[in-house]
């Protein structure tokens, strides 16, 4: 029997009030699986938000977090890939420069905490994929997903940059997703643009550009003949669920793609129902396309 | 944007970059291109081109970058970042420039709201008793719904 995995869980801003399906999946699956995510309440945003206009804060408040999370002996799991970005690249920046880590634990006395050297961060995906592992999964997977065609959207922050998570997945040719996705029995769909960021950060800028960089991979992935996009960020799905009705008044098109967060992939397959895995709270609806799956044998 | 007047460029504004450790190594930059080339937002945006913002700082155009739009298109995705033959921190240096526009009074309005909501509440959605309402509902545990501390966290020196 593995060691339990204990993590503390970072939610960030958005999950908690806008992402509540991916909030629900995630903790059923981690129950499931025998990851332990321990909530804490005097978790902040994790600056990602504010590294564009105000970086010295942005590591500041990531570090915040981070202390918080090594005063408890914990290291930290993030659901959202900006959180796992600015907690990652703030935990390699700050335990590598003693400089920088003075002037922020300076300010972090004001709040009654110091950050002591390395925090050991992940994204919940990456713990699926690399802890959990396939095997692992498979053995609690109870139904056969065959028939749903899903192309993984990875985004940019799970991934990149590179240097910081280790290089546990290829930028350029990426597969932790596609391969837990295709343990349930559905089939991972490659598509062209698959690497094309969701153009979240520049919607609050520029919202046509925004929604034009996201309906071209709305495109590349109905063309490549999936039928549910896959996700592992809550601003990804901003841009594609939210936005996907909007995208095509537009652009004078049509999409009816359902987007699901890995969790809610897994979790299906793992029995949970509709309700448990929050599908309710998905904006395009994924009511018709997941049907067959929830039918009483 | 027509002819460039080498008297009037900054040529402060180049050091000042180098100085920085996202800047240092931005000199290595042999104008490939490989970042415009793989750049998202300039696939379908005429404006934004990080060649072209690189080219610029070593013109010393200080405030033709700083005080632009163009500049606030970068997604942060970090392709170029990536792919870079000659490890120009990309990205890196485009987070730079958006915090130095910022201090220099530049700064988009929905950019300047997210900051200011996270410095006020602590999260860029606050959190009210109706949603922790809505999270026990479907059993999710509640949540503080102010932070105290952010103000504390945040440097006294910006303006924006």
């Amino acid at each position: 029997m593995n060691s339990p995995l204990r993590y503390a869980l970072f939610l960030g801003c958005t999950i908690p009030a806008r992402s509540r399906n991916y909030e629900l999946s995630a903790r059923k699956v981690a129950e499931k699986l025998g990851i332990e995510l321990i909530d804490m309440a005097r978790f902040i945003c994790c600056g990602f938000p504010v590294k564009s206009s105000d970086r010295q804060s942005a590591l500041v408040l990531a570090a915040y977090n981070l202390a918080l999370a090594q005063k408890e002996g914990l290291d930290v799991c993030a659901l959202c890939s900006s959180c796992a970005s600015s907690l990652t690249e703030t935990a390699h920046h700050l335990a590598e420069d003693d400089k920088a880590r003075s002037a922020v634990n300076e300010r972090l006395a004001k709040a009654g905490v110091q950050l002591e050297g390395p925090v050991r961060v992940r994204h919940f995906a990456r713990i699926l994929y690399e802890e959990i592992g396939p095997e692992r999964i498979r053995s609690h997977l109870t139904k056969d997903l065959s028939g749903l065609r899903i192309a993984s959207h990875y985004g940019c922050h799970y991934l990149k940059p590179s240097e910081i998570y280790d290089h546990f997945d290829d930028v350029n040719q990426p597969k932790s997703l596609d391969t837990l996705v295709a343990l349930t029995g559905a089939e991972p769909v490659q598509y062209q643009g698959k690497r094309r960021c969701c153009g979240g950060p520049v919607l609050p800028v520029d919202e046509q550009t925004a929604l034009t960089v996201a309906g071209q991979k709305l495109d590349d992935i109905t063309e490549a003949g999936a039928n549910a996009i896959g996700l592992v960020c809550p601003f990804c799905a901003v841009m594609y669920d939210s936005n996907q009705k909007g995208i095509g008044t537009a652009f004078e098109k049509s999409y009816d793609l359902p987007v699901l967060y890995l969790p809610q992939i897994l979790g299906l397959a793992m029995g949970f129902d509709r309700k448990e895995l929050g599908l309710n709270l998905n904006v395009v609806k994924t009511k018709k396309l997941l049907a067959p799956y929830f039918e009483e044998s | 944007m027509g002819t460039i007047e080498f008297e009037k460029t900054d040529r402060a504004f180049r050091k000042e970059i180098l100085q920085q450790p996202e800047g240092k190594v931005f000199t290595a930059c042999f104008a490939c291109r490989t970042c415009s080339a793989s750049c998202p937002i300039a696939a379908v945006s005429d404006r934004f081109d990080p060649a072209k913002i690189i080219r610029m700082i070593q013109y010393g155009l200080r405030e033709e970058v700083l005080a632009s739009d163009f500049l606030w298109l970068c997604s942060s995705c970090y392709t170029c970042q990536e792919n870079c033959p000659q490890g120009v921190r990309i990205t890196e240096l485009m987070t730079l420039l958006k915090n130095m526009a910022v201090q220099a009074g530049h700064v988009p309005s929905g950019i300047r709201a997210q900051r200011d909501i996270v410095k006020q509440e602590g999260r860029i959605y606050p959190l009210d008793d109706f949603d922790n309402k809505k999270r026990k509902k479907i059993g999710l545990p509640e949540l503080p719904t102010s932070c105290d501390m952010a103000q504390d966290l945040f440097s006294e020196e910006r303006g924006a």
